[in-house]
C-alpha cells in the first residue's frame, strides 16, 4: 500500500517541484544577472544550450502560464497598448508584457536573453525573436529545419533529399556553436553533448513508452491535463539526468498502473484524442467539460507538436554526436510539424490503436501553425471513417473569445451524440 | 505554345490597352489561363512571395502566381477555421471551384498559415501540392548550397508533370526571359518614382500582376511596347504626397483601395507582389542554372515581413525604400489577420516614428468593397502634410 500510495500521482508531484525549481533558477539568474538563452518548445536545443551552462528559458511556457493563472488578459492589454494587435499570438503578446516589465512573471522573474535560438516549425518564433532582437540588440539564431513537403513524403538517412537537408541543419549547428562560444566565452565541449544527448535519449524512450501506455484501458493518464505536466518537464528538463530520472519514474508510474488496471479517472466511460492547443484560459474547467461526461483524453497531437517531436522514436547515436544531433534535430522537428500539418493519417492509426470513441478538435484563435487546416482535417477523418467528432474554437490565452457557455453546449451535445451512438452498436 | 493567351491589348492605343490589362486582371474567371491549356499547355500554381518561376517556364510549364481573389469562398470557407487571413480561403477556392485548374501546386513556409495549404490542397484535389522550403536561415552559408538542392529537387517535381526533363540550356533560357522581365518591371517603378503622374498607382499595379498570370515572354512584350508609350504620355504633375506602400507582400488590397489612395497620393514605390520583383539584379546566365538562382536568392534579394535576415532589418529596408523614392509619408497597412503584417506594423511605426516620417496605418482584405471611410482618412492625412 505504501509503494502504491508513493507512486500513484508521483508524475505530478515531482512535474510540479521540478517547474517550481526550474522558475526559481531562472528568477536567481535575473537577480544576479547571468545569461540565459531564449528557446522554444518545438527544436529547443537545449542539449547544445546545456554544454555551455545556459539556463533554458521557454517564452511559451511563461506565456501559457499567465493564462493557468488568470493574469494572461493584463499581459495582452498592456502589449495591444503597445501597438500590437488583437489578432496576432497571445503567447507573443504576453511575452512582450513580461519584457516590458523587466521580467516580472507569476513564477518568478525572468531573465533577459543573451541569445535567442529557434527554428521554423512555427513561423511566428521568428517573428517573436525579432522582436528581442530590437529590444535587446541580442543575436538570434533561425535554425531553419525543412520540413516534409507533401503527406506521406518523408524523406530518410541514405535519400538524397534527406542528405541535403541533413547537410543544412548541421553546418547550422555547427554555427550555432561558434556563436554560443562567442556569446558565453565557453569552449564546445562534445563530451558534454554526447552526455546530455544521452539524458535526452532516454528521456525520448521514456516520452514514447509513457503515451504508448496510454493505450491501457483504462488510460492511465489525461493526456490534456497530466500530459501537460510530462510535457512540461520534457521541454524544461530536456538533455539533464534530473529529466531522465523523472521519465524513468514516470515509466514505472504507468507501468505499474497499466498493470494494475489503474485508471486517470474512476469510471472512464469515453476515450478522446485532442487535436490543437489547450484552452488555458478557463483550463480545468474545459476538461471538465469532458471529464464530467466520463471522457478523457487518451492522446493528443499537442502532446506530439510540443514535445518537440521527440515522441518519435529517433535516438542519438553517442559515437557521432554532432551529426546525430543535427539528424536527430530534423527528423523530431519534422515530426513535430507533420503533426500539425499532415496528422490526419496517423489519426486514422491513433483512433484504433487507443481504442478511441471520439475526436475534439480545438483550433486557437492564437495559432494558425496549429490551427489553419485542423476544419480540413476533421472533413477529411470523417469521410474516410466512421467517428465522431467535435469541432470547438477558442484560444490559449485571449479570454475575450472563449465562451465557456458555447464550449459546453458543443460538448453536452457531442456526448449526447456519443452515447446515442454507443446505443445504437448495442442493439 | 505558339498563341499569345492575351491578344486584346496588341494594336490599341495606351489607355485602351491599360484598360485590357485591368479587365484581364479583374476577371476571376482567368481566360488567359484557361487559353493556355486550351493549346496544351500545363499550369504550375505558386503561392505567395517568391518562387523560382524560371523553373516551371524552363519546363514549358504556365507559372501562375496564386494570390487569392476578391471572390466568396463558398466551397472553401468550410476547410478553414475562423481567424485566418482571406487569401487563405480564396486561393482554395479559386482551385475547388476550378476556375484555376492546375496541374502542380506549391506554396511556402512564408507563414503559419501558408505553410498549411499544401496539406489542405493535397487533401482536395487531385494535382500534386507540396511545399517549397526556402531557407529561413539565409545567414547561414550554407543555405546556398541547400537551396540549390531544395530547386533540384522542385525540378525533379516539375519534371514529372512536363514529362521531359529540363535541360540546363532551357533554364538559362527562361533565366534570361526573367531576366529581361525583371529589367522591364524595375523601369515600371523608376517611371513610378521619377514621374509618377504618368502612371498611376493602379494602372502600375495591374501592369506588374499580369506578369503572375501570362507567359512571361508575353508579359515582357507587353512593357515593351506600353512602358515608352507611359514615358511619353501627356499628363500633368499634380499637388499630391508622395508615399511609399508597405503591406502588400502576400494578400493583395482591392484594386479600388489603390485606386483610392492614388487619388490623394503618389505611390512613389511600394511591396505589392513583391515576389514579382523579388530578386533585384539579373541572374547569371553562365555555370550552374539552379545555383545561380539559388544565390540571387540569398545574396541579391528584394524583404519582406515573411523572410528574416540579418543583413536586413526590416525596418532600415522601409526606411531606405521611403528615402529611395523621395517620399515624404508612407502607407502601413496589413491584410487581416496577417500574423507577420500586423507584427511587421509596431516595427515599422515605431521607426517612422523616430525618423519623423508621418505615416497613415490601416487593415484590409481583397473582399472589401468600400473605402470611403478610409479615403477621408488619408485625404485628411494628405491634407495635414500638404499644409503643414
Amino acid at each position: 500500500m505504501a509503494q502504491t500510495d508513493d507512486i500513484l500521482g508521483r508524475g505530478n508531484r515531482d512535474g510540479a517541484a521540478l517547474f517550481q525549481q526550474w522558475f526559481a533558477e531562472l528568477n536567481q539568474t535575473a537577480e544576479t544577472g547571468g545569461q540565459a538563452a531564449y528557446v522554444f518548445v518545438m527544436g529547443s536545443m537545449a542539449e547544445l544550450l546545456r554544454v555551455f551552462d545556459l539556463p533554458i528559458v521557454m517564452p511559451e511556457i511563461n506565456s501559457l502560464q499567465t493564462a493557468v493563472r488568470r493574469l494572461a488578459h493584463e499581459y495582452l492589454n498592456q502589449a495591444e497598448d503597445y501597438g500590437y494587435s488583437p489578432d496576432i499570438c497571445g503567447y507573443v503578446k504576453a511575452d512582450v508584457a513580461v519584457q516590458l516589465r523587466q521580467g516580472e512573471h507569476p513564477m518568478g522573474r525572468i531573465p533577459p536573453p543573451s541569445l535567442a535560438v529557434l527554428t521554423n516549425a512555427c513561423n511566428t518564433y521568428i517573428k517573436w525573436a525579432e522582436i528581442w532582437e530590437r529590444m535587446y540588440r541580442i543575436p538570434i539564431f533561425t535554425l531553419d529545419v525543412p520540413g516534409t513537403r507533401a503527406a506521406g513524403t518523408q524523406t530518410w538517412p541514405g535519400n538524397s533529399d534527406f542528405e541535403n537537408d541533413c547537410r543544412y541543419v548541421l553546418a547550422q549547428v555547427k554555427e550555432l556553436i561558434t556563436l554560443c562560444e562567442g556569446v558565453t566565452g565557453k569552449k564546445f565541449d562534445i563530451d558534454r553533448l554526447r552526455e546530455n544527448l544521452r539524458y535526452a535519449n532516454v528521456m525520448s524512450r521514456g516520452w514514447r513508452r509513457v503515451l504508448q501506455l496510454n493505450q491501457s484501458t483504462p488510460s492511465v493518464f489525461n493526456a490534456l491535463t497530466d500530459g501537460t505536466i510530462y510535457l512540461g518537464v520534457s521541454n524544461g528538463f530536456r538533455g539533464t539526468l534530473v529529466g531522465a530520472e523523472y521519465f524513468n519514474d514516470l515509466v514505472d508510474e504507468m507501468e505499474f498502473k497499466a498493470a494494475r488496471g489503474i485508471g486517470t479517472m474512476t469510471d472512464e466511460k469515453y476515450r478522446l484524442v485532442f487535436v490543437g492547443v489547450p484552452c488555458y484560459p478557463i483550463f480545468r474547467r474545459f476538461n471538465e467539460l469532458f471529464s464530467e461526461w466520463g471522457g478523457t483524453f487518451v492522446n493528443s497531437t499537442y502532446l506530439w507538436f510540443a514535445a518537440g517531436g521527440v515522441g518519435h522514436g529517433y535516438e542519438y547515436d553517442l559515437r557521432r554526436p554532432l551529426e546525430s544531433f543535427a539528424e536527430g534535430l530534423l527528423i523530431y522537428v519534422r515530426n513535430a510539424m507533420d503533426s500539425m500539418f499532415y496528422q490526419d493519417q496517423a489519426l486514422d492509426q491513433m483512433i484504433d490503436l487507443f481504442k478511441v470513441d471520439g475526436v475534439v478538435y480545438h483550433p486557437i484563435k492564437s495559432c494558425r501553425t496549429v490551427s489553419t487546416g485542423l476544419a480540413d482535417s476533421r472533413r477529411a477523418l470523417m469521410a474516410s471513417r466512421d467517428m465522431a467528432s467535435l469541432f470547438i474554437e477558442s484560444d490559449m490565452m485571449d479570454r475575450r473569445v472563449v465562451s465557456e457557455a458555447q464550449l459546453k453546449n458543443r460538448a453536452d451535445a457531442f456526448f449526447e451524440g456519443l452515447a446515442s451512438r454507443r446505443l445504437a452498436a448495442a442493439r | 505554345m505558339t498563341e499569345t493567351v492575351f491578344p486584346e491589348w496588341h494594336n490599341r492605343s495606351l489607355d485602351d490597352a491599360l484598360y485590357e490589362c485591368r479587365e484581364l486582371f479583374e476577371d476571376t474567371n482567368f481566360p488567359t489561363m484557361k487559353r493556355w491549356r486550351e493549346q496544351g499547355g500545363k499550369v504550375l500554381g505558386h503561392f505567395q512571395v517568391a518562387f523560382p518561376e524560371e523553373i516551371a517556364d524552363a519546363a514549358g510549364l504556365l507559372p501562375f502566381k496564386v494570390r487569392g481573389a476578391p471572390i466568396e469562398a463558398v466551397q472553401a470557407d468550410s476547410r478553414f477555421g475562423s481567424y485566418l487571413c482571406s487569401i487563405i480561403k480564396t486561393s482554395l477556392e479559386l482551385a475547388l471551384s476550378e476556375n484555376v485548374p492546375l496541374d502542380m501546386f506549391v506554396t511556402h513556409p512564408i507563414c503559419d498559415a501558408a505553410r498549411n495549404l499544401a496539406a489542405v490542397w493535397g487533401r482536395n484535389v487531385s494535382y500534386p501540392c507540396q511545399i517549397l522550403y526556402l531557407p529561413q536561415n539565409p545567414n547561414s552559408p550554407h543555405s546556398v548550397n541547400y537551396l540549390r538542392g531544395e530547386y533540384d529537387r522542385l525540378k525533379r517535381s516539375i519534371e514529372e508533370i512536363a514529362g521531359h526533363t529540363i535541360a540546363d540550356e532551357a533554364l538559362r533560357k527562361s533565366i534570361a526571359t526573367f531576366n529581361e522581365s525583371r529589367t522591364l518591371i524595375q523601369e515600371l517603378y523608376e517611371i513610378k518614382r521619377d514621374t509618377p503622374w504618368l502612371v498611376t498607382a493602379d494602372e502600375a499595379y495591374v501592369l506588374v500582376a499580369l506578369a503572375g498570370l501570362i507567359p512571361r515572354a508575353e508579359h515582357n512584350q507587353l512593357l515593351r511596347t506600353l512602358l515608352p508609350q507611359i514615358r511619353v504620355r501627356e499628363k500633368r504633375e499634380q499637388d499630391k504626397v508622395r508615399v511609399v506602400f508597405e503591406g502588400g507582400f502576400c494578400e493583395q488590397p482591392p484594386l479600388d483601395m489603390i485606386r483610392g489612395i492614388a487619388r490623394s497620393c503618389y505611390v512613389v514605390d511600394d511591396d505589392l507582389l513583391i515576389g514579382l520583383r523579388w530578386l533585384l539584379a539579373d541572374v547569371p546566365l553562365d555555370g550552374d542554372p539552379l545555383l545561380n538562382l539559388a544565390r540571387a536568392y540569398i545574396e541579391n534579394s528584394s524583404y519582406s515581413p515573411v523572410q528574416h535576415d540579418l543583413r536586413k532589418p526590416k525596418e532600415e529596408m522601409l526606411l531606405s525604400r521611403v528615402r529611395g523614392a523621395r517620399a515624404e509619408a508612407a502607407i502601413v497597412t496589413a491584410a487581416k489577420m496577417c500574423e507577420p503584417g500586423l507584427e511587421e506594423q509596431v516595427t515599422y511605426t515605431r521607426a517612422l516614428d523616430e525618423a519623423g516620417i508621418p505615416y497613415f496605418i490601416c487593415e484590409f482584405e481583397e473582399g472589401m468593397t468600400s473605402f470611403d471611410t478610409m479615403e477621408i482618412q488619408l485625404e485628411t492625412f494628405v491634407e495635414n502634410i500638404l499644409f503643414s
